[in-house]
């Protein structure tokens, strides 16, 4: 009986699964696929952080039908994220374009790393070379031989 | 060498210092607001039924008109929509300024009962029961608004409701200029 409830339980943690893909798939599988490779890349605007592919809002379903539409009209995915991005701006993109706006975050974490490599390379290969000693002024020199004196005449 | 060191020593300084500048840029600005790829472009083209079947819907053309327009995307089911509410109903008052509506994803009967109920501020309402000409004009949740030039292009966006402080301190500013 318990075990039954448990079950019964974990089968309603599942149900929102099945929001997912509810919409009318296209009849041909390959474009189908295409669609949901694309839809995968594009960003909910609802919920920001999710395709809209795994997305449950009600706009991101209304994406993927715009989408599916695209693609059936023969449009390939630089024109499906073209249609988007002319409405949403690029940050519909899950992957944002390398261009000169996102170039630091592209190449960000790269410059960082190269500049740090750089700089442990650069003092592993200068073992701390000793600075010349500055020389001793009149005062030190008069002190250190009045120490050195010292210590000779100690028994 | 002391130079090297120097700069050592400085660089987890400026990069704080740096970081700092951008992190401070961004406090106080909603991260999930998204600014409009519109802005500065034509509306889109459309035409809407209206709630009439016999009146007047929305189109593309009526925003051309020769008057600066306030679209307000809003819906029946929309809470906040409700709170600016009274706002456009004052919006609606300002000389030289229309104010139109999108009726997003609603059914017709139920935006009729929601303007009977609090007010009609809008001088056309177009109903976009699919939603479809609202991801045209680039929304991703109501109320949104827009500012639309005589000639037609969109020049602002809002997100959210609008509040006193948006319309006092960017709209009207705005339509004001658009309007001479």
């Amino acid at each position: 009986m318990r075990r039954l409830l448990i079950g019964a339980l974990f089968a309603l943690l599942a149900l929102p699964a099945l929001a997912i893909g509810v919409d009318e798939p296209l009849p041909d599988p390959a474009l189908e696929a295409r669609a949901r490779e694309i839809a995968k890349g594009l960003r909910c605007l609802v919920c920001q952080n999710q395709s809209i592919e795994d997305s449950n809002a009600p706009l991101a379903a209304d994406l993927r039908r715009i989408v599916r539409e695209r693609v059936s009209a023969g449009d390939d995915e630089a024109a499906v994220q073209a249609y988007l991005v002319e409405r949403y701006g690029e940050w519909v993109l899950l992957r944002p374009p390398f261009e000169p706006a996102t170039w630091a975050l592209w190449l960000g974490p790269f410059v960082i790393l190269a500049a740090g490599a750089g700089l442990i390379l650069l003092r592993r290969r200068r073992p701390a070379a000793a600075e010349p000693a500055a020389p001793l002024s009149a005062e030190e020199r008069a002190r250190l031989d009045a120490l050195l004196l010292r210590d000779e005449d100690a028994p | 060498m002391a130079r090297t060191r120097f700069l050592v020593a400085a660089l987890p300084l400026a990069i704080v210092i740096g970081l700092g500048g951008i992190f401070y840029g961004r406090l106080g600005k909603n991260p999930s607001e998204l600014p409009s790829a519109l802005i500065g472009k034509p509306v889109p083209a459309f035409t809407l039924p209206g709630l009439d079947p016999q009146g007047p819907g929305l189109a593309d053309a009526d925003l051309r008109a020769g008057s600066v327009t306030v679209v307000n995307v809003f819906a029946s089911w929309c809470a906040p929509c409700r709170i600016e509410h009274p706002l456009l109903t004052a919006l609606a008052k300002v000389p030289g300024l229309r104010v139109v509506g999108i009726a997003y994803k609603d059914k017709v009967e139920a935006t009729v009962k929601f303007l009977d109920e609090l007010g009609n501020p809008f001088a056309l309402v177009g109903a976009d029961v699919s939603g479809r000409v609202a991801i045209d004009w680039g929304v991703y949740g109501v109320p949104e608004t827009y500012l639309v030039t005589k000639s037609g292009e969109i020049a602002w966006k809002h997100v959210g409701p609008l509040t006193e402080d948006v319309i006092r301190g960017q709209m009207l500013p705005l339509a004001e200029k658009l309007m001479k």
